[in-house]
């Protein structure tokens, strides 16, 4: 890539205070760059701090350390004004389609509001993007009038991508945008949100949990766990070829919709500790209390990211090791259904 | 994913300060009661002391007619200093009402803004006003007033704007509490990311939807300040005689109470209703502000269960749990409405069976009324549900607790919400395992500890002390799932058991599940929308779809050949198998919800399969093979392809 | 012979012996009762003085003052000045509250400028019937509300809009005026209650009972009813979560489940509000102390706060304050027992 990433994080650390304790780091020394039309998927779970990256790079939460820039800007700790500015190319669009639309205003409302802050088109500018954004997410423009309690979860997430790209921004962060829908409906808006990429030119940094999601949609791939990077690469290697035991983890526990493969595949999965230490010393590594490999250095010192030959960086100090082991990557999929 | 019951007209969150909300306020013939009266004071109030100018300032009547009962002259009939009652009363209407006004405005003038600004900008805003308002709080306000009543004597205005200042902590630090979950929202972050100004979403986001909370406090508050109005005026200390006001006239009458009882019940009476009228407009409000929501959970199964048309009246033999054509209802607005209809499988012992299918299927609901834990509101109106020799469907309230828990144990989707937050989680199972085991209190604690080991906790122990706030997602399902074993079930109905949970947390209680199958040939009916739980658990599945079962069959054969075209469609669009494709397969169009089901097939308007005779006529369960049914009547071509 | 005794070495005192009645920080921090315990006094101190200084500005700002009250309107100015300086109220008004804090912090509230009479001693001879009057109706409110609200929860239907409408009436009625009607019915038609007076308990313990029926009825009507609907509405929300459903699907007995799980957790929420109850039957009881005719501190507040009686008025602004901060522990210390979730960290 000649030109500097479209979004660049650079070794952030989020910090929350905790009375009477060392503040609880809740993203820590994490790096994601994205390029325009690119998509990257970050995936983990409850407590990975993937949802706090998002806040960071939008301005909610304060970053304690390391830098956000935005087009080659550095964006940390930026003030309104930038951020009113900024919006206009970086908005987001969240998870839970029932709380993201204020339910007491009408869907055109809504929409326009998102063009307040950058200039003040006209009644009728203001009419006809809303009607034209609405066509483009798949609803019919009259739409505008009603209110989110008329609508099914689908078509509110499909309302809640238009309000973010009225704007046309260059950068969505979608922070867990199909989580709450049913898996008819997720087909959808997952293809809507392909197309509008491939029409707009768009960039995501896209969030969830759910491994297949992630994978079906994104280029490149971040696995965190407790708020630090354990893999990150193309998604077709990390998957096929997990370099780290976290993302081994991760794939083996995640049931595939096939039973024969499920069940075969059980059998070889690594149990980790069920019962988690509520807290790890900044210093060790973060999967290690869980790590069937650990071994002492692992809990003494913070694994380095390496570059592997395929071009994943990981965070592990045995990974050589691992990449040696037959049969290292998970299956991932599974054969197709005959259709 | 939502597993509550579907509620018909499922409104939005409660929201207020919309034309909405008035037109729901009005329609109830209580708060237009009350507001008409309320009306009258303010009118009465207004235009009385101009009718009447001499009344105020009356110092005495005739003598000679004082204390007389009412009578044609004197509607009410005379106070001791021979004025009429019923001029005095409508007079002093308006001096009460103005002094509630007054102590209104404080409180809101002070509270609101306060309220959200600690709310919405927390941190030093939101202490500093928090600290004031707890300083304020524990004022007696008792002594304030009344001294501030002997700096300013009878001035009204000194004595309610105290009485405001005082009770503005109260209504701030309600706003405060409703401004927080809002502040939280995900739209208010949507609006900050776009760059919205606080100002505007103060205005414009926050405030119209505290509005409800407001008018609820504020008519609730009215009330609290006629009180203490009409107390102050009783103490004479708030109006100058001879000027009229309804606690003074009480305390008038309460001078001659012995001789004269009547004298204190017109203002008495007048008080009282008063503030039953402001008290009832409170509660009005507030029901018009949260009238969307759905009606709660009662403690008894509804009473009157209607004979289902179509009634086995002897089990079935072989199944340990056989549902046959169950249907649920709810009740709607103007009708009863379908929720699920026509259902029928059955679980073998020792067998684990998952009903598949998305929100709104009806599959929460099945597996809730087999237990009788419909909530309030729903009932079974057809079929039966036949589990060792008893029909449950038909069965008592007290039949019913036999089976639950003991015989049929029952875990749920929000571990951390499924346990008593009061009480250690160690309690909480040896509670069960008294009730089920009859265990004393030593053996039901030893117990706890062995089925917590079970439960693969390292220290049991230690688990058992903590409450369940201190557990994480995964452990509190694992103590959910030994409570539940308590009683030693055959069958265990896990309504989507792992939804909440993270991916490997998720693969520990799978785990869990299949071994307590295999040591304790334990049957379970698993509630899931996830195909892969399914691939994992169970040894057979049922689809549901619209309130209807459309596919049973086993489990690989669903996988290999699914023969109805919903199952096929969303086994395809599971982006798990297509991981590299531009575009994932899709089923067009939502779910029809219920009340609004189509004649015929209900999937057909839908379907890439479907023909004109598939919305025409009711679509019956059909078995082209052992044990793999399906309700389409073009499942041929499903196979083809 | 000489006994020696052996030279025993003194024994060291060992440090848990001369620190243990001293908490160290940490258990300070940790522990939660002790955490409110230690809010709510260091809270109580700067009230105190806030409440102090204001009252005392306050009544300062008063028109007239206490000599003109004393000698009436027709004495020189002379005697005016004379009288001033004798009871110390020419000297600015920051040194008289600074004198009167002063022998306030060592216990001494000083003298009704009227009666002479000690400041603590007027105030404690009305405080009892104050208490009882208010424990009374705090007691009554209690125990009969949470009853009626439990009752009216389980039972639904017609019995709880009935439930529901009584508590309505019950808010409505004005205390003062319920108490002349109590007077009515039950004193005058019935004899059955004196209609004014109190007996104190050193007395006679049956006396104070029965002077103090109709007060405590009329003052609790209102705390009846307001009880008895939060109380209602806690427990309707409860059955209605989702633990309590879990409860029923897993057996537990249908009383276990009232009891001890619905209300245990509904009482977390009655709890905060029973201390406004507590806080407004304080204020109550002046109303009804006036109907009844009882020597409490509600009169002897009206009567000091028009006469200007300074150190009478700061006083019971002083009794007062403690009283709401006690009500404000309790509620507390209540809450902490009822919620683990607030005890830890």
């Amino acid at each position: 890539m000649s030109t500097h990433p479209l979004l660049s994080v650079d070794h952030l650390r989020v910090e929350y205070p905790v009375r009477n304790r060392p503040p609880f780091r809740a993203v820590d020394d994490v790096t994601i760059a994205i390029g325009p039309r690119e998509t990257v998927g970050l995936v983990g779970e409850s407590g990975s701090g993937k949802t706090t990256i998002a806040s960071a790079v939008l301005g909610f939460a304060p970053a304690a350390a390391g830098t956000i820039a935005f087009d080659g800007e550095d964006i940390t700790g930026a003030a309104r004004d930038r951020r009113r500015r900024l919006s206009a190319s970086l908005q987001v669009v969240f998870q839970d389609p029932y709380s993201s639309l204020n339910p007491s205003r009408t869907i055109g409302k809504t929409l326009s509001e998102t063009l307040r802050p950058h200039g003040s088109p006209s009644k009728s500018e203001v009419a006809e993007q809303v009607a034209s954004i609405l066509e483009r997410v798949g609803l019919d423009p009259g739409a505008a009038d009603r209110y989110p309690n008329q609508f099914s979860g689908g078509q509110r997430q499909r309302i809640a991508i238009a309000r973010a790209l009225i704007v046309r921004p260059r950068l969505v962060i979608c922070d867990e945008p199909v989580s709450s829908l049913d898996l008819s409906v997720q087909a959808q808006v997952l293809n809507l949100l392909r197309s509008l990429q491939d029409e707009l030119g768009l960039s995501y940094l896209f969030i969830s949990h759910d491994l297949a999601v992630v994978r079906h949609i994104s280029m490149r791939v971040v696995v965190l766990y407790r708020g630090r990077v354990m893999e990150a690469g193309p998604a077709a290697v990390v998957y096929n070829h997990p370099a780290h035991p976290y993302t081994r983890a991760l794939l083996q526990s995640a049931p595939i919709p096939n039973p024969n493969l499920q069940r075969a595949r059980r059998t070889s999965r690594q149990r980790s500790t069920p019962d988690l230490p509520s807290t790890v010393k900044p210093e060790s590594c973060q999967f290690a209390p869980r790590c069937p490999w650990a071994v002492d250095v692992c809990r003494e010192q913070q694994p380095p990211e390496e570059l592997t030959s395929e071009g994943v960086f990981v965070a592990c100090h045995r990974w050589r090791e691992f990449a040696a082991l037959p049969g290292g990557g998970a299956d991932w999929s599974g054969p197709r259904l005959r259709l | 994913m939502s597993t509550s019951v579907p509620v018909v007209d499922r409104g939005a969150k409660p929201s207020g300060g919309n034309p909405r909300f008035f037109r729901r306020l009005l329609r109830r013939p209580v708060a237009i009661v009350c507001c008409a009266y309320l009306a009258v004071l303010v009118g009465v109030a207004i235009v009385a002391p101009i009718a009447m100018p001499s009344v105020n300032s009356q110092n005495a009547g005739d003598l000679f007619g004082a204390n007389q009962l009412p009578s044609w002259s004197h509607l009410l009939g005379t106070d001791t200093l021979g004025r009429d009652v019923l001029s005095r009363l409508l007079v002093g209407d308006r001096v009460t009402l103005v002094g509630v006004v007054e102590a209104l405005v404080v409180v809101l003038v002070l509270a609101v803004p306060l309220g959200l600004a600690a709310g919405y900008l927390g941190g030093w805003t939101d202490r500093v006003v928090t600290w004031l308002a707890d300083l304020t709080f524990s004022l007696p306000a008792v002594v304030i007033i009344i001294v501030v009543l002997s700096v300013f004597p009878t001035s009204m205005l000194a004595g309610m704007a105290t009485f405001g200042v005082i009770a503005a902590p109260g209504l701030m630090r309600v706003v405060r509490s409703a401004t927080l979950p809002i502040r939280e929202e995900l739209y208010i972050k949507a609006a900050e990311a776009s760059g919205l100004s606080r100002t505007y979403i103060l205005t414009r986001h926050i405030l119209p939807r505290i509005a409800g909370v407001v008018i609820v406090q504020a008519s609730l508050l009215a009330a609290v300040a006629l009180g203490v109005q009409t107390g102050l005026a009783f103490l004479k200390l708030l109006v100058a005689d001879p000027a009229p006001s309804w606690g003074g006239m009480v305390a008038d009458g309460t001078s001659v109470l012995l001789l004269h009882p009547w004298l204190i019940i017109p203002p008495g009476a007048t008080i009282a209703v008063t503030m039953l009228a402001l008290s009832l407009l409170g509660d009005a409000v507030r029901d018009a502000a949260v009238e969307s929501w759905s009606a709660p959970v009662r403690t008894k199964r509804a009473a009157a269960k209607a004979a289902p048309a179509s009634a086995g009246t002897t089990p079935p033999a072989g199944a340990l749990l056989t549902v046959q054509h169950l249907s649920v209802s709810f009740p709607g607005r103007e009708q009863d409405v379908r929720v699920v209809e026509d259902v029928s499988f059955d679980v073998a012992a020792g067998e684990i069976v998952g009903i598949v299918g998305e929100s709104g299927c009806g599959k929460s609901v099945t597996a809730a009324a087999i237990v009788g834990l419909l909530p309030g509101s729903g009932r079974i109106d057809g079929g039966s549900i036949w589990f060792g020799g008893k029909d449950l469907a038909r069965a008592s309230e007290a039949e019913l607790r036999k089976v639950r828990g003991r015989t049929i144990a029952f875990v749920s989707q929000e571990p951390m919400v499924s346990l008593d937050p009061a009480y250690r989680v160690g309690f909480q199972i040896e509670e069960a395992l008294r009730r089920h085991r009859g265990l004393s209190r030593a053996a039901a604690r030893d117990r706890a500890l062995e089925l917590l080991r079970d439960m693969h906790f390292v220290d049991p122990g230690a688990v058992a002390r903590r409450y369940p706030h201190e557990l994480s997602g995964g452990m509190a399902q694992r103590v959910a799932i030994a409570r539940a074993l308590a009683g030693e079930p055959e069958l265990l109905i896990a309504d989507e058991p792992t939804t909440a949970l993270d991916v490997t947390v998720q693969a520990e209680i799978l785990e869990l599940i299949r071994e307590l199958q295999m040591t304790r040939q334990m049957a379970v009916l698993v509630v899931t929308h996830d195909w892969g739980v399914v691939a994992d658990l169970c040894d057979r599945v049922v689809v549901m779809y619209a309130g209807q079962i459309v596919e049973r069959s086993d489990v690989q054969s669903i996988f290999d050949t699914p023969l109805h075209p919903y199952t096929e469609g969303l086994l395809a669009s599971n982006p798990h198998l297509e991981p590299e494709a531009a575009t994932l397969p899709m089923i067009p169009g939502t779910v029809p919800p219920p009340g609004s089901w189509p004649a015929g097939c209900r999937f057909s308007a839908r379907c890439r399969y479907a023909v004109a005779a598939c919305a025409e006529l009711e679509v019956a369960i059909e078995a082209p093979y052992q044990g793999h049914e399906t309700r389409c009547i073009r499942y041929g071509q499903l196979i083809k392809a | 012979m000489v006994r020696q005794v052996a030279a025993t070495p003194p024994v060291a005192p060992r440090r848990s012996d001369r620190t243990a009645w001293v908490p160290d920080r940490a258990v300070l921090v940790r522990n939660p009762v002790l955490r409110v315990v230690v809010r709510r006094c260091v809270m109580a101190v700067p009230l105190l003085f806030v409440v102090s200084a204001l009252t005392f500005v306050l009544v300062s700002l008063t028109p007239g003052n206490a000599a003109e009250e004393i000698l009436g309107t027709s004495a020189t100015p002379a005697e005016y000045a004379a009288l001033n300086r004798a009871l110390g109220l020419d000297l600015p008004l920051y040194e008289q509250y600074w004198n009167w804090l002063r022998h306030a912090l060592t216990g001494n509230l000083g003298q009704s400028i009227f009666t002479g009479q000690p400041v603590t001693q007027a105030i404690g001879q009305r405080l009892p019937v104050t208490l009882s009057l208010l424990v009374g109706a705090l007691v009554v409110s209690v125990v009969i509300g949470v009853g009626l609200g439990v009752f009216s929860a389980l039972r639904g239907g017609a019995v709880g809009r009935a439930a529901d409408a009584l508590a309505l009436v019950g808010f409505s009625l004005p205390a003062f005026w319920v108490g002349a009607e109590l007077i009515v019915i039950f004193a005058v038609w019935r004899h059955w209650f004196p209609a004014t007076g109190y007996v104190s308990i050193s007395d006679s313990p049956v006396g104070w009972l029965h002077s103090l029926v109709l007060p405590v009825a009329a003052l609790s009507l209102y705390g009846i009813a307001s009880t008895a609907k939060q109380t209602r509405e806690a427990m309707l929300d409860v059955l209605a979560s989702e633990h309590i459903r879990m409860a029923w699907a897993n057996g537990i007995s249908p009383r276990s489940i009232v009891f001890r799980h619905a209300l245990r957790n509904a009482s977390m929420r009655v709890v905060t509000v029973l201390g406004l109850l507590a806080v407004g039957l304080l204020g109550g009881t002046v109303l009804v102390e006036n109907v009844f005719a009882l020597p409490g501190l509600g009169s002897l507040m009206v009567t000091a706060a028009t006469q200007h009686d300074i150190p009478v008025v700061a006083g019971m602004a002083v009794y007062f304050t403690v009283i709401v901060v006690a009500i404000n522990l309790v509620v507390d210390l209540a809450y902490v027992w009822l919620n683990p979730r607030v005890r830890v960290r």
